[in-house]
């Protein structure tokens, strides 16, 4: 698999990740390395199989829709970077 | 010294009491601090704790488990304790509620000491990605203890506790088990209620016990196993009493001959191994070797699949709702940027990149959808070998733990579980029990994989093979 620089920045994007200078060039080697070993997936025949996405065999699990309070406003915010009494707080997105 | 809760019962039978015997394991987790096996002591929590549980012996209320003395990996969640993953995009962070295997354990009466160093994210065969810093095994201290759930093994093997949880993706619980002497079981795949685990890959991962027995894993399994209404994934099956077990009767084990083959397994392992399968011959049970031609693609399938489940699990670590946010961010694209950047460490990027990247559109479906074709495959395979045999049975690891900083490649580290992710892929529990010291003074182990939901008939097995 032919791993470039383009294609790096592309996937970091994606993932809401940045590698610059030596960083980028790890993660390029990296991925080079990884792809090819995910490569040994073509060894297997697997025309007319099914990819298998369920684990558990448990079907449709309904419950009734009973409204309840299991996290309050005070807890959801508790571990926010930051926050003011009502509200998680991000950083400035326009400046003057 | 207490190594099992039957030795933890016995004193308090003799006059001691659970604060006593908390003092203790305080007192060995002190003396055992370059272990780096704890993140953090719930030191005043947990003796309060003790206190009440001695009012409740004395007033003939307490549950099936006062006296035990619970370890916890740092990705199960305990109300208002922090819980990390052992990144640094979790410091500080204190959960709002505890897992439902946390809460089943509180239930009964056991005491939660602490939590305990992993690889980041459960990310890692040594726990050398932990943030703060590597855990050393309690064997060895120059070598690792196996990972992620090193710290859960080591602190076990120390003594530092009764019983410890760990998780297990692809080998995280029976491979540092193998590599610490101690005894661990990874259930099957909805048995052990998930909710409350920082999630790695959701369709891979499960809780289970580090213990110093079987019977101590079966006390444990009894408590934490059982559909839990937060987990949806979790089995309705009835939970077995797993402390009823006998081993009777001829038993037909399968043994895979292309692991048994394998250049790199060591030659004592390979050795004790099977001396192990000609004694189980001796007692007329039926050993056979069959073939498992998919040996090579097992560690490959689970990094697809894994990393994209991780990529997606770990999205929400966006330094806005909770965690690590970088200081220096403007505008929302940049903080989500630079906090998961500086908030992650090198592995568990390489895995997001890994995952975002098989589930991009343009390969899709030549990595990530041919990896779920593969795993059926796998399925398919070991159900069959399962059909026609009792249980397989394998080392648990090729080799014996290894120093630190001494595996750097990291497809080297990745085939660490190429003996325990069959297990994960296809879903069946599996069971690590001690099965010898090698030459070089460190211990190995002896995996048994069982059918779906057979965590009882495995028991029965390990405990077989532990008296032996």
């Amino acid at each position: 698999m032919n791993i470039n620089e383009e294609l790096v920045d592309h996937i970091a994007h994606l993932a809401r990740l940045s590698f610059e200078g030596e960083a980028k060039d790890a993660i390029i080697a990296d991925m080079k390395k990884i792809t090819d070993f995910m490569d040994k997936l073509n060894a297997v025949d697997t025309d007319n199989v099914e990819p298998l996405i369920f684990m558990s065999d448990e079907i449709n699990r309904l419950r009734e829709d009973v409204p309840a309070q299991t996290v309050t406003h005070e807890e959801a915010l508790r571990n926010a970077p930051k926050k003011d009494s009502d509200y998680f707080r991000i950083p400035k997105v326009l400046d003057k | 010294m207490y190594k099992t809760f039957a030795e933890v019962k016995l004193a308090l039978k003799e006059g001691a009491t659970v604060e006593s015997i908390v003092q203790h394991y305080l007192t060995e987790i002190e003396n055992r601090k370059s272990l780096n096996a704890f993140l953090e002591v719930f030191t005043e929590d947990v003796l309060a704790q003790a206190k009440e549980v001695d009012a409740k012996i004395k007033a003939g209320t307490a549950g099936k488990l006062a006296g035990m003395v619970v370890g916890l990996k740092d990705n199960i969640c305990y109300k208002d304790h922090k819980v990390s993953a052992s990144s640094r995009i979790l410091e500080g962070f204190e959960s709002i509620y505890s897992a439902t295997v946390v809460q089943r354990l509180l239930d009964e009466d056991a005491v939660i000491i602490g939590r305990l160093n992993c690889d980041e994210f459960a990310m890692g065969s040594s726990n050398e990605t932990s943030y703060y810093g590597p855990v050393r095994n309690a064997i060895n201290e120059e070598y690792v203890p196996g990972g992620s759930s090193g710290g859960s093994a080591s602190a076990l093997a120390a003594g530092l506790c009764t019983v410890t949880l760990g998780s297990d993706t692809g080998g995280s619980i029976r491979q540092p088990a193998a590599f610490t002497g101690t005894v661990g079981l990874k259930p099957t795949y909805g048995r052990v209620s998930r909710f409350g685990l920082i999630a790695y890959a959701s369709s891979f991962d499960q809780i289970g016990p580090f213990t110093n027995n079987v019977e101590d894993a079966a006390l444990v399994m009894n408590v934490i196993s059982g559909e839990d209404e937060y987990d949806s994934t979790s089995s309705s099956k009835p939970v077995e009493d797993y402390t009823n077990i006998s081993f009777e009767g001829k038993k037909k084990f399968a043994v895979i001959k292309d692991a048994i083959q394998m250049d790199g397994l060591d030659p004592e392992i390979r050795a004790a191994f099977n001396a192990q399968v000609e004694a189980l011959k001796a007692e007329g049970h039926v050993v056979e070797e069959v073939s498992f031609p998919y040996l090579d693609v097992m560690v490959p399938t689970y990094y697809v699949i894994t990393t994209a489940e991780a990529s997606s699990n770990l999205s929400r670590f966006d330094g806005v709702h909770f965690g690590y946010r970088s200081e220096d961010a403007k505008g929302v694209e940049a903080t989500y940027k630079q906090s998961r950047t500086e908030g992650f460490g090198a592995e568990v990027k390489r895995r997001i990149m890994s995952g975002t990247f098989v589930l991009s559109n343009e390969y899709y479906d030549s990595y990530y959808t041919k990896a779920q074709k593969v795993r059926r495959v796998i399925q398919d395979k070991t159900n069959e070998i399962l059909a026609n045999y009792d249980f397989i049975i394998l080392p648990t690891t090729a080799s014996t733990a290894f120093k630190l900083n001494s595996v750097t490649d990291q497809i080297q580290m990745y085939l660490q579980d190429i003996f325990t992710v069959q297990a994960n892929l296809a879903g069946n529990p599996a069971i690590s029990v001690p099965a010898g010291t090698h030459s070089n003074g460190l211990p190995f182990g002896i995996q048994i994989m069982a059918d779906h939901y057979k965590e009882k008939e495995l028991l029965a097995c390990a405990e077989h093979l532990m008296k032996k």
